[in-house]
């Protein structure tokens, strides 16, 4: 991973502040994230991480305005080429969604229109954002299907959805987002429908593709073997809030959040004999019942004396690019440890 | 694509060979026979059984069946015993009768459902969308007798807009424009009276099609794709809300080529339906035999009219 170095240096091309995002639910709004603080730079794979229901979802979704316009509020700013995403009007974010920023799904089976060929479904985004003709598009469709790892692109150009595999179809959703070469793409679990042997091959395409373009690449994902393998950079997501910012070595090799261990001591290991798998108590709180104050991690860990919690916790650079989430990580133990500092035994 | 047609065409071979038995059976199973009716107590009992014998009524039932089936696919339904005609005559007159007005109702239904159904489901929770729910709520529960009457009434009887009934004004000679426009404005008030009572499906599956289809993966996509919400409302959802509506397009028709009793009834219009209903109060058997015969055809072709819509509509169900 010696991609990480050039980091520090490249340009940034996203930059989230004071993001919050609120659904109404029977006249009320509910933030389903808050806080968040992001920045994505060239070149850069920033994976976000967290069980389901901790809003990783809905800050992708929130970046370029994708949710229901109606009973969703979005705070804060997210800035791109000097613009304000968060206050921009549909038609004004439509000129950005699909040309600076491509968007990958989570179901290639869904995120394709069943009754619209595989080229017209291409042509779309080229037929938007740029001045292209007719045949021009065409040719540039099958480009794109050849770019994507997908052999007979003519074929495939006049097929249905339903008629090619899994794998195959998200190769053509990625090469949907890529059409008019984005500067930043966000991928929304592009591997989670997938198997094993496919997800590795779309890894690459992606990482291929990115190395042509130097985009970014935001990363959702709650796999932590996808995010070893191709991030730079990793924010853990808890309860709508980022509770750990790290380098993705950095995280691996020296997590602090209660949290974070607890999702890195969960991952069953190969060469232990284990008996049992290792879980976390409870489960993550629903939209209407989230403690707005306090750390929202503490029902989690009971066990931890509850003055160990910030009262409003806020991000603190432990180290230099490593952020964490409430004071709590200091005194943090698994349950049957006996308490202290001794998480090093206990991650990898 | 002709594939799937061939197919389906094949597939109807034996269903109509399974319900022309069935007819046959239940014609058989019925009490009496058309002579029954004209013994009196003179007739001469060896009379009526030689009469039989010459009609073949004491035949096997197979020998029977065979050649009813033989007569009636050369187009020899027999005869009707009450308007002392044939019964292909008599049917093929009211057929075309009837087919203007399922014609006319048909286009009317969907030019009135399709453009409320789409908006009340794109506007969820407007007044318009309010509005049409309770005019689906209406017109459901209104009887098409009752609206009917209402409608033959008010304007048909107080403002004597519309004819109230027949289909042709007999002043007019046929094959001039006169002629042609007075049939349509015999259709308007039974058209548009079948029209409004067969819209609340119609609106109700696309309403609900469009909100479904509105938070859809793939209307997501179009929208990162940076496509603006109009095209993807004319170009992604429409064509994805008219599948539930194309899988039932072929029954709504034929179900309306055999007529409706009631509207065909109360606007004294001579269609199949009306034919059907003197028919059973009559007693007579040769047309009741023909009719069900034709309305059990005509639901195997809609179920092929839908079968071909939904195949051009959906490629998903293409065999190829």
């Amino acid at each position: 991973m010696e991609r990480g170095n050039i980091l520090n240096t490249s340009k940034e091309l996203l930059k989230i502040e004071n993001l919050h995002t609120s659904f109404r639910i029977k006249d009320q709004y509910y933030a389903a994230i808050e806080d968040i603080n992001l920045t994505l730079r060239e070149n850069e794979v920033l994976a976000i991480v967290g069980e389901s229901g901790c809003g990783k979802s809905t800050l992708a979704t929130s970046i370029v305005g994708l949710h229901v316009a109606n009973n969703t509020k979005v705070d804060g700013q997210i800035l791109y080429n000097d613009q304000n995403l968060a206050t921009l009007k549909e038609d004004q974010l439509n000129k950005i969604r699909g040309n600076d920023i491509g968007f990958i799904f989570q179901d290639p089976l869904a995120a394709l229109n069943p009754l619209m060929r595989i080229g017209d479904q291409i042509t779309e985004t080229l037929k938007y954002h740029t001045k292209l003709s007719e045949q021009e598009r065409q040719k540039r469709v099958l480009e794109l299907l050849d770019q994507v790892g997908i052999s007979h692109p003519e074929r495939v150009a006049r097929q249905y959805p339903h008629q090619l595999s899994g794998g195959m179809r998200q190769r053509v959703v990625i090469a949907i987002a890529i059409a008019c070469k984005p500067k930043i793409m966000i991928a929304d679990e592009p591997t989670t429908a997938l198997d094993v042997t496919i997800q590795a091959q779309i890894l690459d395409l992606l990482n291929d593709l990115q190395e042509e373009t130097n985009s970014g690449i935001i990363l959702i994902t709650h796999d932590l073997g996808v995010v070893a393998e191709v991030a730079d950079r990793v924010a853990v997501m808890y309860a709508g809030q980022i509770i750990e910012l790290a380098s993705v070595e950095e995280l691996f090799s020296h997590p602090k959040h209660p949290y974070t261990r607890s999702l890195l001591n969960s991952i069953p290991q190969v060469d232990h004999d284990q008996d049992r798998l290792e879980v976390i108590h409870g489960m993550v709180p629903t939209l209407t019942k989230m403690p707005r104050t306090g750390c929202r991690f503490a029902p989690r860990i009971p066990w931890i004396d509850p003055s160990k919690h910030e009262d409003n916790p806020s991000l603190h650079e432990i180290s230099p690019e490593h952020f964490v989430r409430c004071t709590c990580w200091k005194d943090f133990h698994f349950e049957h440890e006996e308490g202290g500092l001794n998480h090093e035994l206990h991650t990898n | 694509m002709w594939k799937t047609i061939v197919r389906r065409i094949l597939i109807m071979i034996p269903q109509l060979i399974v319900l022309s038995l069935i007819i046959f059976w239940l014609a058989k199973l019925m009490p009496g026979d058309p002579l029954t009716g004209l013994v009196t107590p003179e007739t001469d009992p060896n009379r009526i059984e030689e009469l039989r014998e010459l009609a073949g009524w004491n035949d096997p039932w197979y020998v029977q069946y065979w050649n009813w089936v033989t007569n009636a696919l050369q187009g020899d339904f027999g005869t009707s015993y009450a308007f002392k005609d044939s019964v292909s005559s008599l049917i093929g007159e009211r057929a075309l009768n009837t087919l203007w007005l399922s014609l006319f109702s048909v286009i009317l239904l969907y030019l009135i459902a399709i453009p409320l159904g789409i908006y009340a489901g794109r506007y969820q929770g407007t007044w318009f969308d309010k509005g049409t729910v309770l005019y689906s709520f209406i017109t459901y529960a209104i009887p098409t007798f009752v609206l009917g009457l209402i409608f033959l009434f008010l304007f048909g009887y107080k403002l004597d807009w519309f004819p109230t009934s027949g289909t042709v004004d007999v002043k007019y000679d046929p094959g001039t424009w006169d002629y042609v426009w007075n049939k349509i404005y015999h259709l308007i008030l039974p058209g548009i009276t079948f029209a409004l009572l067969g819209t609340t499906t119609i609106i109700q599956y696309l309403r609900s099609e469009v909100i479904d289809a509105k938070t859809q993966d793939y209307v997501k996509t179009a929208r990162s794709k940076g496509v603006p919400m109009k095209v993807i409302y004319s170009k992604h959802i429409f064509r994805n809300s008219l599948l539930p509506i194309a899988a039932f397009i072929g029954f709504t028709i034929t179900g309306l080529l055999g007529g409706s009793i009631f509207i065909e009834t109360i606007f004294g219009y001579p269609g199949m339906g009306q034919l059907f209903i003197q028919s059973l109060g009559q007693r007579d058997y040769s047309v009741i035999t023909a009719l069900v015969l034709l309305f059990g055809f005509l639901s195997l072709l809609g179920s092929l009219i839908s079968d071909i819509v939904m195949s051009i509509v959906d490629p998903r169900i293409r065999i190829d």
